[in-house]
C-alpha cells in the first residue's frame, strides 16, 4: 500500500507530525483517531500510537480531519492570445491551499495545430518551476490526426496523463465534429483514457453569438444570451450517446445548468459510465450578474458554459452532488484581470473566459451543501477529493487518510464564518465573482505533503515543491464496468445462406441513400471473400456496367419476382 | 353504462312522439356514455339547417322514416325545430338485436353506383370526430359533406347507405409515404396509382407523399415531376411534403416559390445520411429559421448520420453484412440524439418541429419530456413501429431480414410498439404515419452482401388504420374520438388542411369511412394492395377495418371490393402557418425579444492583443457574421469615446502579463455607470 515517491521529495525527509485528537473523516466513515506521519506519508493511524520522541503534535480537539481538496480542473497561467491569466501556478496553487486544496489538476491547453507533447513539456515546466502542491494534468485535445493519436498514445504510456479534454464548442477552433469526437473516444477507450468533454452545442452558439450582435447586444449579456442551457444540455446529450457507443467513461467539465446537469443524472440512471463535475461558480452563483450595469462586475462572471441566469441552480446541482449524480468539483479557475477582459468590452465574444473559485471550493460546499443539510462530511470528503482521485487513478494515494496515502490532510473548521471578498482572497484578480459571500466551515489547519502550510492563519507556502503525480490509465472507479459490458457487447452477425436470387439492377452513379457508407468503407472485407466466391460460382452473369461498383447480374429494372411471401425459394436457409 | 343502455332501448319501443320529450328533458343532464358528460353540451355546434326548415316532417316518406325507426334507435320526430340533438348517445351497436351485417346499400331503380350526382345519404351512422361522437345522418352531394343532422332533407332519389350505428370516421390521412422515392435508379413497387389503392383499401383517402428530390437537383423541377406523376395515378387526394437534400442559396428561392405558389407547406430536411442529405446543425439552424419566416412546418428525420457512418464501418469491418448489421450499426440512442438536437434547435429558433418516423421508446421519450416543457414538437410514428419490432432483423431468411429495413430501424426492443400507442392515446405524440415505401426483394438484394446499400423502406399504408384499431382502441388505450384525431384530425390540423380534411362536418371533403370494429383479418402479403412480395406484417391479426370507404364522395371501398380509379386524386395546396403550430410560436417570437443592458462605457485600460485571428476563441461569430467587426450603430458613440481615451491605454503598453490593475472590487473607478 505504500507509495514511493521518494527521490521526489529529499527536502520534507526530516518532517514529522502527529495530529492528536481529531475525527478521521474518508468518503466511507468518520472515527477518532491519531496520525502519525513521516516523510511526508502517513505512517500510522490509531489510539495511542508509538511515536519517535519531538514530534511535532497538532492538537486537532476532536475537530475532523479531512483528505486535502483536489480540484480537479483549473488553468493557472493559461497563455490567451498573448496574456496569461493572472495567477500563475504559484499564486494559484497558494490560493488553492488556502482554501484547503492540496492537489490540482491543470488543463494542459495546445493551440490546434501545435504537439501536445511540447504543450504538455511547456506546462510540466511551469509546473515544477513554481506550484506549492502536488499537480496532476490533463491534456486538451485541440484538433485530431494521426500524429496526435501517437502522442496521446505516448501522453497515456510515458507521460502519466490518463485524461483528456475535447471541445464540441468554439467553432473553427477547437471544436471537433461528431465523427471526430467518435474516433477520440474510440481511441481513449481502447486506451484506458477518460474523455473529459467540453459540452456546448458550437455550431448554434455561433450562429446566436452572430443573431445577438446583430441585434446590438455587445455586453456581457450577450455572452449568456447566445449560450442557453439548453445548448449545454444539447451537447452533453449528445456526448453521452457518443461514450456509450463507443464504451469510453464520459467526463463532462463545467456542469454550468440544471438541465445540463438532468441529462447527467438521467444518463447514469440508465447505466451509462458518466461523471458531471460542477465548479465553484456552478454552486455558489447564478448568472443574473451578466445584466450587471457595472461592465468589468458583469465581464468577471465570463464562462463557458455560462452561469445560469436561473437562481436555483446553485441549490439543484448542491443536491445532486449530494445524492451522487454529479460526482467530483473542481474551480475552472481561470482569472483573467479586468484589463484583460477589456478586450471584449465592444464585443462579448471577445472577453476572455474564465471565473475564479480554486480557494473558495471546498468552503462553499460545505456552507452550502453540509451546513444546509443537503450532504453528509463523508460526501463531502467524496465530492472534493476521494472521487477525483478515483477517476485519476491516484486513490488511495490521494483523497484517503490511511496509512500509505499522501499526508495532505485539512483539519477542517466546521464553525468559522468569513466573508469573501477580493481584498483578502489570494488570488491575484481584481474581481471575485463570490464577492460579498458569507461562508461558514473552513480550513484551520492544511497539511501538504507532510508540512504544514497553514496554521493559525498564517500560510507558508513554497514555490516549486509541487510534485507531478503521473496517473495511470483504466482507472478501476470507470473501466471495471466498461471492461465488462465489452466482454457482454460482441456483435455477432447471422449466419445465413446467401441470397442467391435475382437483384435489380441499379445504379450508383447518383448519390443513394445510404451510399456515404460504402464510399467510405472498405466493402471488400476478407470475411466476405468466401460470399462473394460463392456468389460467382452461381454463374450469374457478371454485370459489364461500369456504375456498378459490384458484380452485380443485370435485370430490367421494373421486374417483378414472383416467389412466395416467405421468399424460401431463393435464399438457401440454413435453420 | 349498461344501466343508461338498456334505458335508451326501453325509450326504443316507446312511440317515437314520446322519445323526444324524455331524452330532453331537465332531468337528463347525466352522462350517457363515455364521450359526452353533459347531454346538449355541444348543442347547435353544428348548426343543423334542416331543423329549420318549413315542411321537414312532410319531406319524408314513409318508409323512410318507419327504417330509420329500426336501424337508427335514436330518432328524435318529436323534437322541435332547433333542438340539434347529436351525441350523448349510447352506441346502440353494442347490443344483440342490432346485428352486424355488411353495410346495406339502399338504391332507387335508376340510379348508377354512386347515386345520381354524387349525391348520396349515410344513414344511421354514429358521426365520430375527434372531439366527439354523435348519431347523425350525413348528406353528401359534389364530393362535400352537405348536411349533418337528423332527419336532413335530402333530394327524392338519393342513394342511401345504411350504416346501422356503425362509426362514421373522417378518412384516414397518411402523412408519410414515398411512393416514388428513387434509389440508385430504381423505383418503390407501389407507384402513387398502387400505394394509393392500398391506402383506400384501408380506409386512408389522403395520402402526403415526400418528394425526394437529390442533392443538385431543383426542387421545383422534381416536385413537378411528382404532382404530374400524381396526378396521372393517384386514387385519391394527396398533398406532397418536399425533402430538402441540401442547404444553399438557390434552394432558398425556390423554397419561397414552393411555400407561396405551389402550396407546399411542410418540408423535410435530415439528420442522417452522412455526406448526401445530412445538414450539419449550422444548416438546420438556417434552415429552421428560413423556413420559419416562410410558416412552414419542418420534418426532420433524426438519426445522428455522422455516428451512424462510424458504426456502419465499425460493423462492416467486423464481419457483419446482414440486415442484422443495420440496427445494429442505427442503436436508438442515436435516434433520440439527434431528436434532441432538433427540439433544442427548434427551441433556439422558436420554431415547431415534427419528427418523422419516431420508431423507438427513447425518441419518443424525447418528445415526451420537450412537450412537457413547452416545446412545439410533434412526433409520428409508423405503422411498422406501432405494430412490430426489429427482431425480424435477425431471421435466417434474408429476403424477410431485409424487408424490415427502414430507417430509423424498428427497435430490437418488444414493448416498443406498446409504448408508442400509449403516447399516442395520451397525445404526447400526434399524427400516425406509414412511410410507405415498398421495394421487392429484388431491389432489396441490391444490398444482400452489404446492409448499408438495402433500400430502405417498409410497407404499412393499407395496415395503418388498422393497426391503431386493433393495439390501441380494441386494448383500451385509447378511445374512438383520440383514434380519428391520430389518424386523421391531428395531421389536418398540423398541415393545415383542417377542418376540409380530418372533420366530418357540413362544407368538408366527403372523404368518409364506415368503420367495422369488429371485423378481424389476418395480414398476408398474399391479399394486400400493395406490390411488394413481403408483408412485414405477415400472420398478425387485425381487428377493426374499414366496412365502407367514400373518397370525394364516391364509393371506393365497399365489403372487401376496391373501385379505385386511377388519377382521380387531387393536388391538395396546403397555406403557410398553420394554426396548430404556429399560433403558439407567433405569440412567443412576440414575448421573447431580447434587449441589451444599457451600461456606460467601459474606460478603463485593456489588455493589447495582437490581432492575430487564431488566437481568438470565439472567432466563429467574427468570420461568420459581418457585424461583428463593425459595431452596430448605437455603439458607434461609444467607440468614439473609446478613441479619445485610448491614447493612455497605448501609453502603457509594455506592460507585463501579470501587472494587477489596483481597483476596487466593485470595479466602479473606471468604469462610468449610467445606473
Amino acid at each position: 500500500m505504500s507509495y514511493q515517491g521518494k527521490k521526489n521529495i529529499p527536502k520534507i525527509t526530516s518532517d514529522r507530525l502527529l495530529i492528536k485528537g481529531g475525527r478521521i473523516v474518508n468518503d466511507d466513515q468518520s472515527f477518532h483517531a491519531d496520525i502519525y506521519m513521516e516523510d511526508g506519508v502517513i505512517k500510522q493511524i490509531g489510539d495511542n500510537l508509538i511515536v519517535p520522541g519531538g514530534v511535532k503534535t497538532i492538537e486537532a480537539n476532536g475537530k475532523m480531519v479531512i483528505p486535502g481538496g483536489i480540484d480537479i480542473h483549473t488553468h493557472f497561467q493559461m497563455p490567451y492570445r498573448g496574456t496569461t491569466t493572472v495567477d500563475d501556478f504559484a499564486q494559484g496553487s497558494k490560493a488553492a491551499l488556502a482554501g484547503g486544496t492540496t492537489m490540482i489538476v491543470d488543463h494542459v491547453i495546445p493551440e490546434p495545430g501545435c504537439s501536445l507533447i511540447e504543450a504538455y513539456d511547456q506546462w510540466r515546466q511551469w509546473a515544477d518551476e513554481k506550484a506549492c502542491c502536488d499537480y496532476s494534468l490533463h491534456v486538451d485535445v485541440t484538433h485530431w490526426n494521426d500524429s496526435v493519436k501517437q502522442e496521446l498514445e505516448s501522453l497515456i504510456k510515458e507521460k502519466g496523463v490518463n485524461s483528456f479534454q475535447v471541445y464540441m464548442a468554439y467553432k473553427d477552433y477547437y471544436q471537433m465534429s461528431n465523427s471526430e469526437l467518435y474516433e477520440v473516444f474510440t481511441f481513449l477507450a481502447e486506451r484506458g483514457g477518460i474523455a473529459q468533454i467540453h459540452a456546448e452545442n458550437g455550431e448554434i452558439i455561433a450562429k446566436e453569438q452572430a443573431r445577438m450582435l446583430q441585434t446590438g447586444i455587445t455586453g456581457p449579456e450577450g455572452h449568456v444570451l447566445s449560450r442557453p442551457e439548453e445548448l449545454e444540455a444539447e451537447a452533453v446529450f449528445r456526448a453521452v450517446t457518443i461514450a456509450s457507443q463507443t464504451y469510453c467513461p464520459l467526463y463532462v467539465t463545467r456542469v454550468m445548468s440544471k438541465s445540463a446537469a438532468d441529462i447527467i443524472s438521467q444518463a447514469r440512471k440508465k447505466g451509462s459510465v458518466v461523471f458531471g463535475e460542477p465548479i465553484t461558480a456552478s454552486l455558489g452563483t447564478d448568472g443574473t450578474h451578466y445584466w450587471s450595469k457595472n461592465w468589468a462586475k458583469a465581464a468577471s462572471f465570463v464562462t463557458s458554459p455560462p452561469l445560469s441566469p436561473d437562481p436555483t441552480t446553485p441549490d439543484y446541482l448542491n443536491t445532486l452532488l449530494a445524492s451522487g449524480d454529479l460526482s467530483v468539483t473542481g474551480s475552472a479557475h481561470c482569472t483573467f484581470s479586468v484589463a484583460q477582459k477589456a478586450i471584449g468590452k465592444d464585443d462579448f465574444t471577445q472577453i476572455p473566459e474564465g471565473v475564479n473559485g480554486v480557494e473558495e471550493r471546498m468552503a462553499l460546499i460545505w456552507d452550502k451543501a453540509v451546513t444546509t443539510g443537503k450532504m453528509d462530511e463523508n460526501m463531502f470528503v467524496a465530492v472534493t477529493s476521494t472521487n477525483a482521485a478515483k477517476i485519476l487513478n491516484l486513490y488511495p494515494r490521494k483523497g484517503r487518510i490511511a496509512v500509505g496515502s499522501d499526508a495532505d490532510l485539512v483539519i477542517w473548521d466546521t464553525d468559522s464564518v468569513r466573508t469573501i471578498t477580493a481584498k483578502t482572497h489570494n488570488s491575484a484578480a481584481e474581481y471575485n465573482v463570490f464577492e460579498g459571500m458569507e461562508l461558514r466551515g473552513a480550513p484551520l489547519v492544511v497539511i501538504c505533503q507532510g508540512k504544514i502550510v497553514l496554521e493559525d492563519g498564517n500560510l507558508h507556502v513554497t514555490s516549486g515543491v509541487g510534485r507531478f503525480i503521473p496517473c495511470s490509465p483504466y482507472p478501476d472507479f470507470a473501466y471495471k464496468r466498461i471492461k465488462a459490458r465489452k466482454q457482454l457487447a460482441v456483435l455477432r452477425a447471422v449466419p445465413r445462406g446467401m441470397y442467391d436470387g435475382p437483384v435489380s439492377e441499379f445504379s450508383m452513379s447518383r448519390g443513394g441513400t445510404p451510399s456515404a457508407s460504402a464510399r467510405t468503407s472498405p466493402t471488400k472485407q476478407p470475411v466476405r471473400n468466401l460470399h462473394q466466391s460463392g456468389f460467382s460460382l452461381a454463374g450469374n452473369p457478371i454485370s459489364p456496367g461500369p456504375p456498378a461498383p459490384e458484380d452485380l447480374p443485370i435485370r430490367p429494372p421494373g421486374r417483378r419476382i414472383v416467389v412466395p411471401p416467405g421468399g424460401r425459394s431463393n435464399i438457401t436457409s440454413l435453420s | 353504462m349498461s344501466d343508461c343502455r338498456r334505458q335508451w332501448n326501453r325509450e326504443d319501443e316507446l312511440p317515437v312522439y314520446l322519445a323526444g320529450p324524455i331524452s330532453t328533458g331537465p332531468n337528463q343532464r347525466k352522462s350517457y356514455g363515455m364521450f359526452s358528460s353533459v347531454e346538449g353540451a355541444f348543442d347547435s355546434k353544428t348548426i343543423d339547417f334542416d331543423n329549420y326548415a318549413v315542411g321537414r316532417k312532410g319531406n319524408r316518406t314513409p318508409r323512410s322514416s318507419s327504417r330509420e325507426r329500426v336501424l337508427d334507435t335514436s330518432d328524435p320526430v318529436g323534437k322541435t325545430p332547433g333542438e340539434v340533438r347529436e351525441g350523448s348517445r349510447c352506441s346502440p351497436s353494442g347490443d344483440a338485436n342490432d346485428a352486424r351485417s355488411d353495410v346495406e346499400v339502399f338504391t332507387s331503380e335508376n340510379e348508377g353506383p354512386n347515386g345520381k350526382d354524387g349525391k348520396l345519404l349515410i344513414k344511421g351512422g354514429r358521426v365520430v370526430n375527434d372531439d366527439r361522437s354523435f348519431y347523425a345522418d350525413v348528406y353528401i352531394e359534389d364530393g362535400l359533406i352537405k348536411q349533418v343532422g337528423e332527419n336532413l332533407a335530402v333530394p327524392g332519389g338519393v342513394k342511401v347507405i345504411e350504416a346501422k350505428g356503425r362509426m362514421i370516421i373522417p378518412g384516414g390521412i397518411d402523412v408519410n409515404t414515398c411512393l416514388m422515392k428513387p434509389y440508385l435508379g430504381t423505383q418503390p413497387v407501389d407507384d402513387f396509382f398502387q400505394g394509393t389503392k392500398a391506402a383506400l383499401a384501408g380506409g386512408t383517402t389522403m395520402i402526403i407523399d415526400h418528394v425526394t428530390p437529390q442533392p443538385g437537383d431543383s426542387l421545383l423541377e422534381v416536385f413537378e415531376r411528382w404532382q404530374e406523376a400524381a396526378d396521372k395515378k393517384a386514387c385519391c387526394d394527396y398533398s406532397l411534403h418536399v425533402d430538402i437534400p441540401q442547404w444553399n442559396e438557390n434552394v432558398k428561392d425556390e423554397l419561397e416559390l414552393l411555400v407561396q405558389d405551389k402550396g407546399i407547406n411542410s418540408f423535410q430536411l435530415y439528420m442522417a445520411y452522412k455526406d448526401v442529405y445530412q445538414m450539419s446543425d449550422a444548416q438546420l439552424y438556417e434552415a429552421f429559421s428560413f423556413l420559419k419566416q416562410l410558416g412552414a412546418v419542418v420534418l426532420v428525420h433524426a438519426e445522428n448520420g455522422d455516428l451512424i457512418a462510424q458504426e456502419q464501418r465499425k460493423i462492416l469491418k467486423m464481419g457483419i453484412t446482414g440486415p442484422e448489421g443495420h440496427p445494429l450499426s442505427r442503436p436508438e440512442e442515436l435516434e433520440a440524439e439527434a431528436v434532441f438536437r432538433a427540439i433544442t434547435l427548434g427551441n433556439r429558433v422558436n420554431c415547431p418541429v415534427y419528427i418523422t418516423k419516431v420508431m423507438s421508446k427513447s425518441a419518443a421519450d424525447t418528445i415526451t419530456q420537450a412537450r412537457r416543457k413547452g416545446s412545439v414538437v410533434f412526433g409520428e410514428p409508423i405503422t411498422a413501429s406501432l405494430a412490430t419490432d426489429g427482431s425480424h432483423y435477425w431471421s435466417k431468411n434474408w429476403a424477410k431480414a431485409a424487408a424490415y429495413v427502414t430507417s430509423p430501424p424498428l427497435s430490437p426492443d418488444p414493448t416498443t410498439p406498446d409504448h408508442l400507442h400509449t403516447l399516442l392515446a395520451c397525445g404526447d405524440l400526434q399524427v400516425v404515419g406509414s412511410a410507405h415505401c415498398a421495394y421487392s426483394t429484388l431491389q432489396k438484394a441490391i444490398g444482400k452482401d452489404d446492409f448499408t446499400l438495402i433500400p430502405e423502406g417498409t410497407n404499412g399504408v393499407e395496415e395503418r388504420m388498422g393497426f391503431v384499431w386493433d393495439k390501441a382502441v380494441a386494448m383500451g388505450k385509447m378511445d374512438e374520438n383520440q383514434f380519428v384525431a391520430v389518424t386523421s384530425t391531428n395531421a389536418a390540423k398540423v398541415f393545415n388542411l383542417y377542418p376540409r380534411k380530418g372533420r366530418i362536418a357540413a362544407g368538408s371533403d366527403a372523404d368518409i369511412v364506415i368503420w367495422d370494429p369488429d371485423c378481424v383479418k389476418t395480414i398476408t402479403a398474399k391479399l394486400q394492395q400493395s406490390a411488394a412480395e413481403y408483408n412485414i406484417f405477415e400472420g398478425l391479426e387485425c381487428r377493426g377495418g374499414p366496412a365502407l370507404v367514400l373518397s370525394q364522395g364516391r364509393i371506393v371501398y365497399e365489403g372487401g371490393k376496391l373501385q379505385a380509379q386511377q388519377g382521380t386524386g387531387r393536388f391538395l395546396p396546403r397555406k403557410p402557418f398553420p394554426d396548430y403550430a404556429y399560433q403558439r410560436v407567433n405569440c412567443r417570437n412576440q414575448v421573447k425579444s431580447m434587449q441589451g443592458v444599457t451600461r456606460g462605457i467601459y474606460d478603463g485600460p485593456v489588455y493589447d492583443v495582437a490581432p492575430a485571428p487564431k488566437y481568438i476563441t470565439p472567432s466563429p461569430s467574427a468570420k461568420t457574421s459581418p457585424t461583428s467587426h463593425q459595431p452596430p450603430p448605437i455603439r458607434n458613440l461609444h467607440q468614439s469615446n473609446f478613441s479619445l481615451s485610448g491614447a493612455q491605454v497605448d501609453d502603457n503598453i509594455p506592460r507585463r502579463s501579470g501587472h494587477r490593475i489596483v481597483a476596487p472590487p466593485g470595479g466602479r473607478s473606471n468604469i462610468t455607470s449610467l445606473g
